[in-house]
């Protein structure tokens, strides 16, 4: 019974590419009929690879697509109920309105006066009632965008898949599209598969969203779900702005992270290592000292609506957004609502930091210069003779703008007596015995806290350096 | 007097200088000698000399006739191949193309000598099959200016294209024959203008393959060696009005041939 009601259904679905390039594994995806449903992700997630698998015009390497209960995993395209509005229109420039719109029609051998009929109809859906004769180059970017919407839809497809389909589009025009297309979804009753790395898009658009990164689902839910419940770091980050914190338990509905012990209403055992979400809207000023944690104000942006403060504490920035000002250098506390602090369990103890490039174009990290060369973290960037630094792209790298993410899982790290010897320098604040190592938590004079795995017995609040090799670092670019 | 300024408009002077000498100034030249006789007056006896000459008329059409047949063999060996060279996702694609170019980048009298040796061995007496070696020759030596423009239409083409017909619910025949080659058509008539024209006057060729034929190419050159100026150029002016005529026919894609002709 249950596949009745899904329309299309993916089950462990994985594509590798020629040259071993995994951009899609173990998808698992239950599609209901009538729903809108979008893929959200940074590009090069494998969200448009999914979409050209139920387009048909990749073959999965692994898994099986279902639709209405009938697997269509190697059907090619042209048998598939299923069509697709593309990026950028891919209207035939041969051909004018009128035959654009009728090529799916005319395949199916459809009567003349019926396609005259649909095509009308469809037209008048879109809103370009009288186009039919007009040619494809005479149009705008958002008429051709409706015309590759209408051509898809005449054929009544099962499902309509949509691939960033409003991504050339000007901000004003995006806007007014997002609506039409969700009013048009209404009417229709049509299943719409959407992909598009535009959170807001998602959410104003959807009614599930699927939350990629490479190549994985991170989370599927509706639109407040994954808004209010960000299941890990990443779609926390990537769903609207965030402050993100590693921290840890310290007692009953206590947390600490950033510098400073939260009460939050998320019952998780003492000791574990956590991950903490703040949205900035939830964070509250106070008086300094007042509230759970101080920092200093170090930069100010008007935003229209509210003003966004960024708060330097410790060694953690806090990003606020409030509708009273603040002036850059201001001592401020800050505190936040229990039940606005969103707290995970780490699934993944990795330690996460910031490292600035240096005038040398070296990597530093608490004043120390890393062994490592900055050329080899940015993907195809080359050192120029006049002293700059050249992405991939050909731009220019700004160094002061620029910051290189390193991750470093708590195993590669060394403890240390002679605490200068570290990179970072703390005491241990906490440890957890996990069977065969110890898990401790080191809170670091730059107040992170790092989590460290260790085979021997380390005493509590023992002062401690953390040695960290370059070579089992990871980089990501921030910008 | 006027200083000279230098603008933009003088970084044309050099072309302009060039337009007129090399094809103003020898145009005008060859209309005068088409329509005046031996004393220097004005005369249309060149002109009605043409249509009336069976033996010119023979030519013309003869002519037509090799260049037509060697488009054709041209274009359906082209085709294909620029197809699958274009649409193949072959790592070695580069080295493919550059294998049907590469035959350009050889002397040419050394090509048509060596194809002269082929057919000789094949044929025994090349005087007996004149039509078939002078279209063997032709589609020879211009192949590649039917491939590559073809080639570069078709690898321009956006393939999601392809993919919308397809998802539209045409297969693959249908696909190519809706999509793919109404669109590959600017590559073809590119292809064409640039086969068919030098087909009809490359004499060259059939010089060189003891071809004892006679094609417009050799009818101009016969008469100028016999120092006829008047009529050599009246039926160079008459050759210049159908190539004139033919490529307004085409459409006259001057921006595809300009494309196609860069990759040359």
């Amino acid at each position: 019974m249950e596949t009745k009601e899904n329309i299309i259904e993916l089950k462990h679905i994985g594509k590798s590419f020629d040259d071993g390039f995994a951009a899609v594994s173990d998808f698992n995806l239950e599609v209901k009929r009538g729903e809108f449903v979008t893929f959200l992700g940074p590009s090069g997630c494998g969200k448009t690879t999914t979409l050209r698998m139920i387009a048909g015009f990749e073959i999965p390497s692994e898994g099986e697509i279902l639709l209405n209960g009938q697997s269509i995993t190697e059907l090619p395209p042209h048998k598939r109920p299923i069509n697709t509005v593309f990026q950028r229109y891919a209207l035939f420039p041969h051909m004018n309105i009128y035959e654009n719109i009728a090529f799916g029609l005319k395949q199916k051998k459809t009567p003349k006066e019926e396609i005259d009929r649909r095509v009308t109809k469809v037209l008048d859906l879109v809103d370009l009632e009288g186009f039919e004769q007009r040619s494809v180059s005479t149009l705008s970017g958002g008429q051709q965008q409706r015309i590759a919407i209408a051509r898809a839809l005449v054929n009544e497809p099962q499902i309509l898949l949509l691939d960033e389909p409003l991504g050339a589009l000007d901000l004003k025009m995006r806007k007014e599209m997002q609506l039409e297309l969700k009013s048009m979804h209404e009417k229709l009753g049509i299943t719409f598969i959407y992909v598009t790395h535009d959170q807001e898009e998602a959410l104003t658009m959807s009614d599930k969203i699927v939350v990629m990164s490479e190549g994985k689902i991170q989370q599927i839910g509706t639109p407040e779900d994954i808004y209010n419940e960000p299941k890990n770091a990443f779609v926390a980050d990537f769903i609207g702005e965030s402050n993100i914190f590693n921290g840890i338990m310290t007692g009953k509905l206590k947390a600490r992270f950033c510098g400073g012990e939260f009460a939050c209403v998320d019952d998780i055992e003492e000791g574990t290592h956590i991950t903490a979400v703040v949205r900035p809207e939830d964070v509250i000023f106070t008086e300094p000292g007042k509230g759970t944690i101080d920092g200093t104000v170090t930069s100010v942006i008007f935003k229209g609506m509210h003003y966004e403060i960024t708060v330097q504490s410790g060694k953690n920035e806090m990003v606020i957004q409030t509708v009273n000002s603040a002036a850059p250098g201001d001592k401020v506390g800050m505190k936040v609502e229990p039940n606005n602090i969103h707290i995970m369990i780490a699934e993944d103890h990795t330690n996460v930091f910031n490292a600035d490039i240096n005038k040398a174009f070296h990597l530093e990290y608490n004043g120390t210069v890393l062994d490592t060369s900055v050329t080899r973290i940015i993907k195809g960037s080359k050192r120029m003779e006049d002293g700059t630094l050249i992405d991939g792209h050909g731009e220019v790298v700004d160094i002061d703008r620029t910051k290189i993410q390193i991750s470093i899982r708590p195993e590669d790290i060394d403890m240390t007596d002679n605490a200068e010897e570290g990179l970072v320098q703390g005491y241990i604040s906490n440890l957890i015995y996990k069977g065969d190592h110890y898990s401790y938590v080191i809170h670091s004079d730059l107040g992170q806290d790092f989590i460290v795995d260790d085979e021997d017995l380390w005493n509590m609040n023992d002062t401690v350096g953390l040695i960290m090799p370059v070579e089992k670092m990871k980089f990501a670019v921030k910008r | 007097m006027q200083k000279f300024r230098f603008s933009r408009k003088s970084l044309g002077i050099p072309y302009a200088l060039y337009l007129i000498l090399f094809v103003v100034a020898p145009l005008l030249v060859l209309f005068y000698y088409a329509f005046t006789n031996g004393e220097g007056r004005f005369t249309v006896a060149n002109l009605t000399g043409f249509f009336t000459d069976p033996n010119t008329m023979g030519t013309l059409l003869y002519s037509l006739a090799v260049a037509f047949v060697t488009t054709m063999v041209c274009l359906l060996l082209a085709y294909p191949t620029a197809y699958i060279l274009a649409t193949s996702k072959l790592r070695m694609k580069g080295v493919l193309v550059m294998v049907f170019v590469m035959p350009m980048w050889i002397n040419f009298s050394l090509r048509i000598t060596a194809l002269k040796e082929v057919l000789n061995l094949l044929e025994g007496n090349l005087a007996m099959y004149p039509f078939l070696n002078a279209v063997v020759g032709m589609t020879y030596d211009f192949l590649p200016f039917m491939i590559l423009p073809i080639y570069t239409t078709i690898s321009k083409l956006d393939g999601s294209l392809r993919e919308a017909a397809m998802d539209l619910g045409a297969n693959e025949a249908q696909t190519f024959l809706k999509i793919t080659l109404p669109l590959s058509v600017p590559g073809i008539i590119s292809g064409v203008s640039m086969v068919f024209l030098p087909a009809m006057t490359n004499y060259v060729v059939l010089d060189m393959l003891y071809n004892s034929t006679y094609i417009m190419g050799s009818l101009i050159g016969s008469y100028f060696s016999a120092y006829d100026w008047h009529g050599g150029s009246m039926i160079a002016l008459v050759l210049l009005a159908i190539i004139c005529i033919f490529t307004l026919l085409m459409g006259g894609d001057s921006e595809e041939n300009a494309r196609g002709g860069a990759l040359l």
